[in-house]
């Protein structure tokens, strides 16, 4: 054994120079070429920055809801809820979920719901929403910031996100995307 | 035809395409063969093992190969345990993340050591950028380390006898520079452009459209997942693995990600046939573990899209399938092919939270592991199906009353012995191990986030994935205590270098052995019937050893809703 764990150090560490080493500055070099400098992609609007891809929490009824969180959008950290699918205490979650949803909506069928507005994602920071899940939201939105559901509803099939190559994937909406172009709709009425 | 499914058999087909010419790339490399990146890695091998004192063209035995492997290996854990209990003071800390207690830094180390990255931590929080760097050089370490005791067997099981069997600090550092290297570094920049970070800035401040405020983790999060993909690591740079929109933003690095993690464990079976010259063998082998596969992937891709029946029967549209844990991006149809491609080749990484997946999808994760040999994690695959090959010869030899042999050498009571044990092995860690769980709730029971049989599945799971080196968990267990850090690294290590001795001492045996021509009385190992064969001795032993467990956790938990 003894024989072989010096040449076993040297090699460790001229391993290390070269795998967590060369290759990371290499990566970091590349990342500088990028859009954004490899930090993220960011959205500008208002002199306000946002990350593309993180979702945000949005509860007030003036804008598209995101989906559930386990940890309230906020990505110093990340995760789902881990809950198992038969848990009383999990259904009972969904079911909050639902009737809270049917509360802000009026005139909205239970049956309208999608099922990604009442459970929570994987990484607690979804930025996306299913294409029924921003629809189900259109009366809402539309008696609040009284816009007509028809431009509501031109606003969504204009920022709904088709498939890879249109091939490959499901379709979906940015719910960020969705509601900063919500707010430029609103102001230029 | 629906998109989703569209993708997911891109995802396979992508695979096996690239998985052909990457198999005789990879014979090639073992072989010493002239390859591409020669001028580049050529004089940069010399010069690592001039520095070191290794003559790489000193073949050793499999005993002496075995040793070196341990002695770097122990090398690798001496300084993880250092970096992880001392990072809050060591340079690239920009978050001020604190060091790990022993125990807690004992099962990180152990479980990158032994490419499992089991994981009792949270990325954002728990280690700092330096221990990032040195857990992301620890995957490509434990997947060359698995790759090169693969190449110890197929040195050994090629025609003639062999009592050398190439030099295991020569392979580790060829897979390193010649396989994982130059394909992580593709796919990092594939990774860079679709918008996963690459920068060593720490948490940055977002105030959000709704005015609230709060922090976004980054890192240098590219490099490290594109070698925790391609090495079949699987741990992920954050918490939420490759569910997090930084780590896996769009679906086609999903793609990517999936290709990328099973493209070695594909190469490395027709690197197989090419070594040894037996490509029909590898199509044998390849076509066995493709059926396992897709028997547990199709059922899960299924019982996701149709989503959970409770939540159906509260009224609401549930076509999008069961969205607990998953992500929109992704979708439930390309999670539940994900679940289960992650816990055949023992990746771990995950794309959405296995532990709120439907019973029955969950129970198809964990048999994925208790299999342990559809193609299997980098180089420790092959070697777990080769424990059952050699099960299989034997049974079928006794069923036909054949001598059993296997590519020219007889096998023999040693032989048997060994295969028996490590088979054996695996149920043997699992089952005492979530056996002692549950005997002791005083420290189990407060760690689990769920009652009932889902609760005990939680427990079986953590065990289970330690066993087979897979890494990913019911999250929701709150596994960082002393218990769960200390008795799953030892499941790990059992799991881990006693399933790399005992298939490399068979084969070593064997080739030492002398080699008999073929004649009419052989057994046909490369055949439709032989692989059959081979694929109910998995089945036969996995049904044994876990249908009694199964029916306590996931079992009994859909039989709870039907």
């Amino acid at each position: 054994m003894k024989k072989y764990l010096l040449p076993a150090i040297k090699l460790t560490l001229l391993s290390i120079i070269l795998l967590s080493g060369i290759y990371t500055l290499i990566s970091l070099g590349i990342a500088q070429a990028m859009p954004d400098n490899g930090k993220g992609q960011k959205i500008t609007q208002n002199n306000k920055i946002y990350y593309a891809n993180i979702g945000q929490s949005f509860t007030n009824d003036q804008y598209f809801w995101s989906r559930p969180s386990a940890v309230a959008y906020n990505a110093a950290g990340s995760s789902g809820s881990n809950k198992g699918p038969t848990n009383p205490e999990y259904l009972q979650t969904v079911q909050a979920r639902i009737d809270t949803f049917l509360v802000h909506n009026p005139g909205i069928e239970k049956s309208q719901i999608p099922v990604d507005l009442v459970t929570a994602s994987g990484s607690g920071l979804d930025p996306d929403i299913s294409i029924e899940a921003a629809t189900v939201q259109i009366k809402r939105i539309s008696k609040i910031r009284n816009i007509p559901e028809k431009e509501i509803k031109q606003l969504i099939d204009r920022n709904i996100e088709k498939p890879l190559l249109g091939l490959f994937g499901p379709d979906k909406i940015n719910v960020l995307k969705l509601n900063l172009a919500l707010d430029i709709l609103d102001q230029s009425l | 035809m629906n998109t989703e499914i569209l993708g997911i058999i891109a995802m396979f087909v992508i695979t096996l395409l690239l998985a052909l010419p990457l198999g005789k790339y990879i014979a090639r490399v073992y072989n010493g063969d002239q390859t591409l990146l020669d001028p580049i890695f050529n004089p940069l091998e010399r010069l690592f093992f001039k520095i070191s004192g290794i003559n790489p063209y000193q073949e050793w035995s499999w005993q002496k190969n075995m040793i070196a492997l341990l002695a770097i290996n122990f090398v690798w854990f001496l300084l993880g345990m250092f970096i992880l209990m001392n990072m809050s003071w060591l340079p690239l800390n920009p978050d001020h993340n604190p060091s790990q207690s022993a125990h807690l830094a004992f099962n990180t180390t152990i479980s990158f050591l032994v490419n499992c990255n089991l994981q009792h931590y949270s990325g954002e929080s728990g280690v700092s950028y330096l221990g990032q760097l040195y857990l992301m050089f620890l995957q490509f370490a434990s997947a060359a380390t698995g790759m090169a005791a693969a190449v110890t067997l197929f040195r050994a099981l090629r025609k003639g006898t062999h009592k050398t069997l190439g030099n295991f600090f020569n392979d580790y550092l060829r897979s390193c520079t010649r396989i994982l290297l130059p394909l992580s570094f593709i796919m990092s920049i594939l990774l860079m452009f679709s918008g996963t970070p690459m920068t060593l800035e720490g948490k940055q401040q977002m105030i959000s459209l709704q005015g609230d405020t709060t922090q976004v983790s980054t890192g240098p999060v590219a490099a490290f997942v594109a070698i925790k993909h391609l090495g079949t690591n699987g741990g992920g740079f954050f918490g939420a693995n490759s569910a997090h929109p930084l780590e896996n933003p769009t679906y086609f690095t999903n793609m990517l990600e999936m290709i990328a993690q099973m493209l070695i464990p594909f190469a490395m079976v027709f690197a197989f046939g090419y070594f040894i010259q037996r490509k029909k063998l590898s199509w044998v082998i390849f076509g066995v573990m493709t059926f396992g596969f897709l028997a547990l992937a199709i059922p899960n891709v299924i019982m996701e899209s149709q989503g959970n029946p409770i939540i159906t029967q509260m009224g609401i549209n549930n076509e999008l399938g069961n969205m607990e844990g998953k992500e929109i991006r992704i979708g439930a149809p390309a999670s539940g092919y994900w679940s289960i491609a992650t816990t055949v080749i023992s990746t771990g990484s995950v794309n959405s939270m296995h532990d709120s997946f439907m019973p029955l999808s969950g129970m198809n994760q964990l048999l994925a592991m208790m299999t342990n040999s559809f193609f299997g994690g980098v180089g420790v695959g092959i070697l777990n199906y080769f424990i059952f090959i050699i099960l299989a010869v034997f049974i079928s030899g006794l069923m036909v009353g054949r001598t059993p042999e296997f590519l020219g050498k007889k096998i023999e009571a040693r032989e048997m012995k060994i295969a028996m044990i490590i088979a054996l092995l695996h149920p043997f860690l699992i089952l005492a191990g979530t056996a002692m769980a549950s005997s002791f709730p005083l420290y189990t029971a407060s760690t689990l986030n769920n009652p009932g049989f889902h609760g005990f599945s939680e427990m079986l799971y953590e065990y289970t994935s330690s066993a087979a080196n897979n890494g990913s968990g019911f999250e929701g267990l709150g596994d960082n205590t002393p218990w769960w850090n200390i008795s799953t690294g030892f499941v790990l290590i059992f799991g881990r270098f006693l399933p790399i001795i005992g298939p490399v001492a068979i084969a070593g045996i064997l080739g030492a052995k002398k080699y008999i021509p073929e004649s009419v009385g052989t057994l046909q190992t490369d055949t439709a019937t032989f692989g059959f064969m081979t694929l109910a001795v998995i089945v036969i032993l996995a049904a044994l050893a876990f249908f009694p467990v199964l029916t306590l956790g996931p079992i009994a938990e859909f039989f709870s809703i039907h």
